[in-house]
């Protein structure tokens, strides 16, 4: 899982569409494409977005939901949180001119 | 050449026309028989009533159902209509009980939002910005 983390999070575009699902969580591929076009100037095909979306959602990511006839997307920041607690514990220790 | 006609494919058209009149608030323009229970229907804008007609299209033919199906899973719409505001059309819509698949958004220069007209369709609202 945690590689799959990783994996996802390198490619620049999966890191857009998460930022955008931070704006506004539960938008469709619609939207979401519309996001990357005009606020990213990121002209990717629907079926481009669709499999960036789906490996976003195999690294726990992003989650889908079907509501009646339509499908929306979700964040999911769980997946995010075991990389807080792996290096960012309350044991890390601190060096001085790393703190703020 | 400029466009005089367009349409969507409404399941039920009927239904179609209180929604398109009644909810968004066009005028009915044409209305013809067509035997059976089909029916030449269209709707304009009350603005500008020799302008663009909308056609509500039977959805009969075995092809469309698997089309707009799909269109409407991704939150692709079918069409797309000029307003004032898109804001205030979402607050009056909403009200109205209208479902949006997309809240008013900026998109680069125009402001849209999407919704569900209830006959089998995604409509956008947009102005520019």
């Amino acid at each position: 899982m945690a590689d799959d983390v990783f994996k996802a999070l390198a490619d620049p575009t999966r890191r857009r569409i998460l930022d955008e699902l931070t704006d506004r969580n539960g938008q469709t591929l619609f939207e979401i494409c519309g996001r990357l076009v005009t606020r990213h100037g990121l002209g990717l095909s629907r079926q481009a977005v669709s499999q960036h979306l789906a490996v976003l959602e195999a690294a726990g990511l992003v989650a889908t939901r079907r509501e009646g006839r339509y499908k929306f997307h979700d964040l999911n920041t769980r997946p995010l949180e075991h990389i807080v607690t792996r290096w960012l514990g309350p044991q890390t220790p601190r060096t001085p001119e790393s703190t703020p | 050449m400029r466009i005089n006609l367009t349409s969507v494919f409404v399941d039920d058209q009927e239904k179609a026309l209180r929604f398109y009149t009644d909810v968004l608030g066009f005028a009915k323009k044409h209305d013809v028989p067509l035997g059976g229970e089909d029916r030449w229907l269209t709707v304009v804008s009350p603005e500008d009533p020799d302008g663009t007609e909308l056609l509500l299209e039977p959805n009969k033919h075995p092809a469309v159902k698997p089309y707009t199906t799909a269109l409407v899973e991704d939150g692709i719409p079918a069409t797309a209509f000029a307003v004032d505001d898109v804001r205030a059309e979402f607050a009056r819509l909403s009200k109205l009980g209208v479902r949006f698949t997309q809240e008013p958004a900026e998109m680069g220069p125009v402001t849209t939002a999407v919704l569900d007209d209830t006959c089998g369709n995604l409509i956008q609202i947009m102005h520019s910005s």
